[in-house]
């Protein structure tokens, strides 16, 4: 994946748990949780669905990497660029 | 020949649930759509733990669970469960208070607390706004060491009236005291300050089914009236659990059952380490329950007096003397027609906190008088309500901690869990035993319909990571050529 892959892959996963969220408007550099209603539960989900999609374990010490969209793109690059993109 | 409730059953599974309470159901159809092959056994014939209900000859359905939870169900049943469950929950906007200190009415959020605080209890604005924002912030992480009485000082030193408002509907909710840890009160009370209160429509009856219908989709096994004797654990692993005198492998077992009875009487002190079990030693059980259940005779009718009723005659508030059997602090909880559409019924279930010892170690004949009393005293409070309660009723019946002792297995009975140190030691079972987890109310904060079913997925969470870890291919050992 390239790394506008892997933003489009965690884009998918949050818009599968947060439904009703306009992710359109993302600020990749400010904090999830500061522009959507997200809590600690889809911060768990989101971690479930990246080792169910791309069979990628985040260890816990790492689950605040996941506190923005560039901060989880950095975080994930490296990890899934040898993967494909699914939906 | 009697029947043979396994019938049907794999040979083995990846995840064997003991237990069908909201934490062992919700954990089980999050491990089902996971793709896991998941089984659950139940030894009442009821699933649903204490989020269950009974039937009575007249058309009455009595729920046992208080209703009432936070808006956070709402997401957490669309995310864990089905969109129609999280459609079916609607807000209760009664909430009634009535003791010596205050008597009003309530829908229960920020806004109107901030109001009630201010208009009738005289607090300051900015230390309302202070309050609420200190509880919002709380999480598990904070420091533990300030109690519940030492925050309500803090912020309102000496106001025992307001320490009441805010404490009592918590207490009531998941057992916890003004010497419990603060933040186990600031996660809770800041959940159901967000938005308010709700329940299920349909009743708690109907929530089941359909959560039974979603685990039987998503090809999860259910078998009732299926007492686990023992999980089998060899070599510091889960293998998996004897029933009936029969064993089921699995590589992950899940119980919901009690974290005391899960370790001692389940799994077996041996199986651990020494300093886990003195660590388990530590763990304090929360309190029980007795309940009164009122059904009313079809055709009867009263106003609208409350969804949810706190009422004392108690001058304070006081975490002990909410406990004795002689208390006069209980809840009501209302249940008109639309709780059940089409059902046309009235019931009214009271609650009060409980101590096991308080009716363990009585005659029967004692203790069929003391719960006579306990129903006399429920409807003289109730008396001033609903006038002339006593014509309305058709079905009354008592329940107590030896009651809830009967049909959760609990020790004690307890309805609500564990104190705080209960969580950790949930939490660290896996490194203990290889495959084994828990899933119950434990800590306060995983108590509760909420707060359990959330407890249920950060666990599946975890039993996915160790599914997943032992199903990738192993490495091969190197061979040693000498």
């Amino acid at each position: 994946m390239t790394r506008d892959q892997v933003r489009q892959a965690i884009l998918n996963i949050i818009s599968d748990i947060a439904p009703d969220e306009d992710l359109g408007a993302i600020k990749d550099e400010e904090k999830l949780r500061d522009q959507f209603d997200l809590d600690s539960m889809d911060f768990l989900d989101i971690v479930m669905e990246l080792r169910k999609r791309f069979n990628l374990e985040v260890p816990e010490k790492d689950y605040q990497e996941l506190v923005s969209m560039a901060s989880s793109v950095e975080y994930l690059f490296p990890r899934l660029k040898d993967d494909e993109l699914v939906s | 020949m009697a029947k043979d409730w396994l019938k049907g059953i794999k040979s083995a599974y990846d995840t064997i649930v003991i237990g069908s309470g909201l934490a062992g159901l919700t954990a089980a159809n999050k491990l089902a759509k996971l793709g896991y092959k998941v089984l659950i056994l139940e030894h009442h014939y009821n699933l649903g733990g204490l989020a269950t209900w009974f039937k009575r000859k007249g058309g009455h359905i009595l729920d046992i669970s208080l209703h009432g939870f936070p808006t956070g169900m709402i997401k957490t049943c669309r995310k864990y469960w089905t969109q129609e469950i999280a459609d079916s929950i609607v807000r209760l906007k009664n909430i009634r208070f009535d003791n010596p200190q205050f008597s009003f009415w309530t829908n229960f959020d920020k806004n109107d607390f901030t109001r009630l605080m201010k208009d009738r209890f005289g607090i300051v604005k900015e230390t309302i706004d202070d309050f609420f924002q200190t509880v919002r912030a709380m999480n598990f992480y904070d420091d533990l060491s300030m109690t519940t009485r030492e925050l309500f000082e803090k912020f309102f030193p000496g106001r025992t009236d307001v320490h009441r408002l805010l404490m009592e509907p918590i207490t009531y909710a998941n057992g916890s005291t003004l010497d419990d840890p603060a933040i186990t009160y600031g996660i809770v009370f800041a959940n159901f300050m967000d938005k308010g209160v709700y329940t299920f429509k349909g009743g708690t009856n109907e929530l089941i089914k359909k959560m039974k219908k979603e685990l039987l989709k998503n090809g999860v096994d259910i078998r009732t009236h299926c007492m686990v004797e023992r999980v089998v654990v060899n070599d510091k692993t889960v293998q998996g659990v004897e029933v009936q005198g029969r064993m089921i492998p699995a590589k992950t077992v899940l119980s919901n059952s009690n974290i005391l009875s899960t370790i001692h009487k389940l799994t077996g002190d041996e199986h651990f380490t020494p300093e886990f079990l003195d660590e388990v030693k530590k763990v304090r059980l929360n309190d029980s329950s007795c309940q009164v259940y009122m059904g009313l005779k079809r055709g009867e009718k009263i106003d609208n007096v409350g969804d949810l009723l706190f009422t004392s005659q108690e001058k304070e508030f006081s975490s002990a003397s909410l406990l004795e059997p002689e208390t006069t602090s209980r809840t009501f909880s209302f249940y008109y027609p639309e709780t059940r559409p089409g059902l046309n019924m009235y019931s009214i279930v009271a609650s009060t906190n409980a101590r096991f010892k308080d009716w363990a170690h009585l005659t029967r004949q004692e203790y069929e008088k003391k719960k006579k009393l306990l129903i006399d005293r429920t409807l003289d409070a109730l008396e001033k309500y609903v006038p002339d309660v006593r014509k309305k009723i058709d079905h009354l019946e008592a329940s107590t901690p030896v009651t809830f002792k009967r049909y959760t297995a609990h020790p004690n009975g307890v309805s609500f869990g564990t104190k705080f140190e209960g969580l950790s030691i949930s939490k660290d079972l896996p490194k203990q035993i290889a495959g084994l987890f828990h899933a119950g109310s434990v800590g306060i904060i995983m108590s509760g319909w909420l707060g359990a079913a959330n407890y249920g997925v950060i666990v599946s969470n975890e039993v996915d990571k160790f599914l997943h870890a032992v199903s990738q291919p192993q490495p091969e050992l190197e061979t040693v050529s000498v």
